[in-house]
C-alpha cells in the first residue's frame, strides 16, 4: 500500500512544490510507493483525517500531529539534503 | 532554464540599499506591480506573510537568500523579481522563525497557479544550492551578467 506524505509550507504552492517533487523522485529511486499531498500549514489537520504516514514541512507546525514530522528546508537550500532524504525514506520504510 | 523566462528585466535591482526586509519587499513588489504582474494588494500581503511566515533561507555559505511570496490571489501573472542588496538585510528563518538570517540575495516569487511552476521553482532552488552561482550573483554589476549566470 502506498505511503502518504503531507508536504506543507506557508502558501502550499512554492516550497512544498519543490519538496514534493524531490520526495517523489527519491521514493521512486528507493522503490517506495508514495503519494504526496501538498498543502498550507492550516490544511494539515484536514489531510490528517484522511490518513498520512509522514509530514514534511518548511514552515513551523504549531501543534502535535501525532505522526512524524521532518523539516524540509534542505530541499530548498541544499544544506543537509542527503540526510533529510534518508530520514524521510527511513520513516516510510517502517 | 526557466528562471530567465520568468525574470522580468525591470524587476532586477542591483546594489539595492535597504535597511529592512520590508524595504526590500516593497522595492521588488513595486517593480512587479508596475509591470502588471501582481495586484495592488500584493505588497501588503507579502509584508504580512513575511511577518508570520518568514522566507529567509540559510544557505550554509557566505551569503543567504530570502524568497518572499504569497498566495496566487494576489498575482496576475507568474514572474520573478531579483534583488542583490548592497549589504546584508535581516530576514527570519523559514523553519526557525526567531532565527535571524542576514540575506544578500532576494528572489521574489509571483506565482499565479498552485503547483504548476515546478520547473521555475526547481531552477530557483538549484541556484540557491550552488554557492558559487550565489556569490557571482551577489557581485554581478549588470543585468546581462545576472542573466548569463542564470543560464
Amino acid at each position: 500500500m502506498a505511503k502518504t506524505v503531507i508536504v506543507s509550507c506557508g502558501t502550499g504552492i512554492a516550497t512544498s512544490t519543490v519538496a514534493a517533487k524531490a520526495i517523489e523522485e527519491a521514493c521512486k529511486e528507493a522503490g517506495i510507493d508514495v503519494i504526496t499531498k501538498q498543502c498550507k500549514g492550516q490544511e494539515i489537520p484536514e489531510l490528517l483525517k484522511q490518513g498520512a504516514d509522514l509530514i514534511v514541512t518548511t514552515s513551523t507546525l504549531r501543534f502535535d500531529p501525532g505522526i512524524p514530522v521532518v523539516k524540509g528546508l534542505a530541499f530548498l537550500t541544499g544544506v543537509g539534503k542527503d540526510q533529510v532524504v534518508q530520514e524521510i525514506l527511513d520513516h516510510l520504510r517502517d | 532554464m526557466n528562471i530567465k523566462e520568468h525574470l522580468a528585466e525591470d524587476a532586477i535591482l542591483i546594489g539595492l540599499k535597504a535597511s529592512s526586509s520590508e524595504e526590500v519587499i516593497r522595492a521588488l513588489g513595486e517593480k512587479l506591480r508596475n509591470l502588471g504582474f501582481v495586484k495592488e494588494n500584493f505588497i501588503e500581503a507579502a509584508l504580512e506573510r513575511e511577518k508570520n511566515m518568514p522566507t529567509g533561507l540559510p544557505l550554509g555559505g557566505e551569503y543567504n537568500a530570502a524568497i518572499p511570496h504569497v498566495d496566487i490571489e494576489f498575482v496576475n501573472q507568474s514572474a520573478l523579481g531579483l534583488a542583490i542588496l548592497k549589504q546584508d538585510v535581516v530576514f527570519y528563518n523559514m523553519v526557525e522563525n526567531d532565527q535571524e538570517v542576514p540575506c544578500r540575495l532576494v528572489i521574489m516569487l509571483a506565482l499565479d497557479q498552485p503547483k504548476s511552476q515546478i520547473e521555475m521553482l526547481q531552477s530557483v532552488a538549484a541556484v540557491l544550492q550552488d554557492q558559487e552561482t550565489v556569490s557571482k550573483l551577489v557581485s554581478a554589476e549588470t543585468k546581462e551578467e545576472i542573466f548569463s549566470l542564470l543560464s
